[in-house]
């Protein structure tokens, strides 16, 4: 029985000593909280200006957000 | 797949500070943090010397999520860049592994004592609930999910920081660079996303004579 006790006694002492489970490098992944997507959101102020993307559509904002990457050029622009 | 990007054009660039202060108002970003700043290359050369703006360019094997031993940074599916403040310990090594010296950190005590990183987050918030006025504070606008676009890539008088899907302002610059017919280095590019494909030679320009 006293045997038995200090086998206990000593798994339970050294439990704490063992190594954390190593991830292999390119397996590491994001620990934090988790993000939500830009077009899971209403358009800005869409009551005035009327929706440019249905919520939660993402083709449809990535239509929207292209139009407007399309205003930096301004040959195009100017063209217009 | 809009795959997010930066592009500065050198040729442009006219070094108002103009993107800066756009940052700086936009995110509300402390003092002794900046985001996006304006340097010179070729410094003291006589007609190499070109100015460009220069953020966390929202690279494609960012070395910044490699190095952080807590594993905060994430990428958006758009291709952004981001931390979550609530994880990050302001280690540093970010900053050290970061080729565009982009990850700040404001001071949180006396001795130099180190804040949570703070960097570029083409404007598109953090992991916070989006518009959020706890997203506002810990990581700036999130002008993305509005449908806009960076504010100093908007900002920019001349146009010369362009911001947005990575084939779309390539698309724009290609266009420059044929018409103008030079200045088809973009700086940075390789370093961000790799090699890629070479783009078209510019025409090339005679050499003025002398009659």
């Amino acid at each position: 029985m006293k045997t038995l006790l200090l086998v206990v006694a000593a798994a339970v002492s050294i439990a704490a000593c063992g190594n954390r489970e190593e991830i292999a490098e390119g397996k590491r992944s994001y620990q934090g909280k988790p993000d939500s997507q830009p077009w899971n959101n209403e358009p800005l102020a869409a009551e005035y200006r009327g929706g440019k993307w249905t919520k939660g559509d993402r083709a449809s904002w990535e239509t929207d957000i292209k139009a407007r990457q399309l205003t930096q050029h301004e040959y195009k622009r100017i063209d217009q | 797949m809009a795959r997010m990007k930066f592009l500065c054009d050198a040729e442009r660039c006219i070094e108002c500070n103009g993107c800066v202060t756009a940052c700086k108002q936009e995110n509300e970003v402390p003092w002794g943090v900046n985001r996006r700043r304006v340097v010179t290359i070729n410094d003291g050369i006589v007609g190499a010397e070109k100015s460009i703006s220069v953020a966390c360019m929202h690279c494609s094997d960012a070395p910044c999520m490699a190095v952080c031993p807590v594993d905060c940074f994430y990428r958006t599916d758009d291709g952004v860049v981001l931390h979550d403040k609530d994880l990050c310990i302001g280690c540093g090594y970010c900053f050290y592994a970061c080729p565009f010296g982009a990850p700040q950190f404001p001071q949180a005590g006396a001795f130099g004592l180190r804040g949570k990183m703070d960097k570029c987050t083409f404007c598109a918030g953090g992991p916070e609930k989006d518009q959020s006025e706890a997203e506002f504070k810990k990581y700036g606008r999130n002008r993305l999910s509005e449908g806009k676009l960076p504010a100093c890539a908007e900002m920019c008088s001349t146009k010369a920081l362009l911001g947005g899907d990575g084939d779309v302002i390539a698309d724009i610059y290609r266009d420059r660079v044929v018409r103008r017919g030079k200045g088809s280095e973009v700086w940075g590019w390789g370093t961000a996303y790799g090699p890629g494909k070479p783009g078209p030679t510019p025409p090339q320009q005679q050499p003025a004579r002398k009659s």
